[in-house]
């Protein structure tokens, strides 16, 4: 079955609408709140500070150490509280998704802690998540080259979109077979780099460039939108 | 690895740059791999896989267990990967860390996104009983590039293990049937190309491995499907390189399937 109408009507290329804040969490040294539609993500950022145990530390260049869950109930079953195996995962891939961003060379035998909170899914927890540790690092006011900008993209009964949601990441064939490819992407939008991609689905090697090529376009106006909230954030200190 | 923590990163590098390797390959040629079927008798399937030192061994043992009440008629899978201390200094033991964590991950992506077992067929009874396959990864020695070598191992694993006799709704060990674990016929082969400095490189050494600053796993069936894809490291990649990296891993996969005629 050809995938002709999106199931809540976007346009193949468009994403779900974005909310950005900085600042939700007063206590952090930075935090921010990123939501694609129903996708709701919280993110605080706490340090540079002195990593602990020391035998973890790095002389030369400071580390970032993430963590992501998602509630119990942002899901329709329960999810078991605690790091899991996908937790686990998504956290580790997140850390490496940001490291580029942030120049952890000032800051020697140091962690900044990046704790996101998922509060809502309807898919593409990781990029929103990454989206909004990326504002709360920049809010932390982080010597940083660049921000990070993800969404996903990805094959949906043969057409290519972006920003899936939950029945899209499920959708199948009417012969019951699962049709569905999910690319999550994070881009250094400025230097046009990738700091995240991971792949699942079926999809041939020139639909995955178009691919990459649609999530660029998308990451570039979620920039836009970053960019944007932060310099509302601190207009009042100019 | 920085190269505070690993003081021969920037000579590794330098001599990768200049398009040498530390035992003279080419920065796209792989070592040789060696293949031997069956290392327990015990185990329903088994493999072990050789690329150059770097060794891994492979056992699939099948289990009865109620369905996913979401699909009460499809048997279900699980991948873990034990990073044996006595594979190198680098491991302890323990719980498997986020390194163990996330290559079984890439492990079980590749083979459940490729969709070649045929889970349908491992069903016993709709609704209460399906079977189970445990593909557990042992690294015996960690020469660099175990991620390969441990989804290559796993698919040869899969490829010998068969099931197990039912008496009274309960398994019988030790009494292998005849009846082969329904696989398709494309095997997904994985294959991680490393980004040290600047260039590409495939199958690196445990020292080339350490130097390299990210890599970028891909999961292949041909001629043209990619199935899983995995970015790891610190360091990031342009979209031109993950297109020529995209394009190493089909012809890897080719070379592989034609070397070890699967």
């Amino acid at each position: 079955m050809p995938y002709t109408k999106r199931f809540d009507g976007r346009k193949f290329d468009e994403t779900r609408k974005i909310e950005a804040k900085v600042g939700v969490i007063e206590k952090a040294d930075g935090s921010a709140y990123f939501a694609f539609g129903d996708t709701k993500a919280i993110a605080a950022v706490y340090g540079p500070r002195t990593l602990f145990p020391q035998h973890l530390q790095n002389p030369v260049k400071g580390r970032i150490r993430c963590n992501y869950d998602m509630m119990s109930f942002s899901v329709s079953e329960r999810k078991r509280p605690g790091p899991g195996r996908r937790g686990q995962e998504i956290s580790h891939v997140t850390e490496k998704a940001l490291e580029p961003a942030v120049k952890l060379d000032n800051f020697p035998n140091c962690v900044i802690e990046v704790y996101i909170l998922i509060l809502q899914a309807n898919a593409g927890t990781r990029t929103a998540g990454i989206n909004a540790a990326s504002l709360a690092l920049a809010h932390a006011g982080l010597p940083m080259i660049d921000l990070v900008s993800s969404v996903s993209v990805g094959k949906i009964g043969g057409k290519l979109c972006v920003d899936l949601i939950k029945e899209e990441e499920d959708f199948k064939e009417k012969n019951g077979e699962k049709s569905a490819t999910d690319i999550p992407v994070a881009f250094l939008p400025r230097l046009g780099k990738v700091s995240l991609l991971q792949l699942d689905g079926k999809i041939s090697s020139k639909e995955l460039s178009e691919a990459l090529e649609m999530a660029q376009e998308s990451c570039n106006k979620i920039y836009e939108v970053q960019k944007r909230t932060l310099k509302e954030a601190f207009k009042e200190w100019k | 690895m920085d190269h505070a923590l690993y003081p021969n990163k920037n000579r590794i590098i330098s001599a990768i740059e200049r398009g040498k390797r530390l035992d003279e390959r080419g920065l796209l040629k792989g070592r040789k791999i060696e293949v031997e079927d069956v290392v327990s008798k015990k185990a329903e399937g088994s493999a072990r896989v050789r690329i150059g030192a770097t060794e891994v061994v492979v056992g699939v043992k099948l289990d009865l267990q109620t369905p996913y009440t979401d699909s009460p008629d499809e048997g279900t899978m699980m991948v873990s990967v034990e990073l044996t201390p006595l594979s190198s200094p680098d491991f302890e033991p323990g719980p498997p860390d986020i390194k163990a964590i996330e290559m079984a991950r890439i492990v079980d992506r590749g083979i459940r996104e490729s969709e070649v077992i045929d889970f349908k067929q491992l069903c016993v009874e709709k609704g209460e009983k399906v079977w189970c396959v445990f593909i557990d990864i042992y690294s015996i020695n960690d020469d660099g590039n175990l991620l390969d070598a441990s989804a290559l191992a796993a698919i040869l694993a899969l490829r010998n293990a068969v099931i197990p006799k039912i008496e009274e709704k309960k398994v019988v060990y030790g009494e292998l049937t005849s009846k082969k674990l329904p696989l398709r016929k494309d095997l997904p082969i994985s294959t991680t190309v490393y980004k040290i400095g600047k260039e590409l490189v495939l199958d690196p050494s445990i020292e080339e491995e350490k130097a390299a600053d990210a890599r970028l796993s891909v999961a292949i069936t041909l001629p043209d499907n990619i199935h899983a894809m995995q970015k790891g490291g610190p360091a990031t990649f342009t979209l031109e390189e993950i297109g020529k990296v995209v394009g190493i891993a089909f012809e890897r996969t080719k070379e592989i399937k034609k070397d070890l005629k699967i």
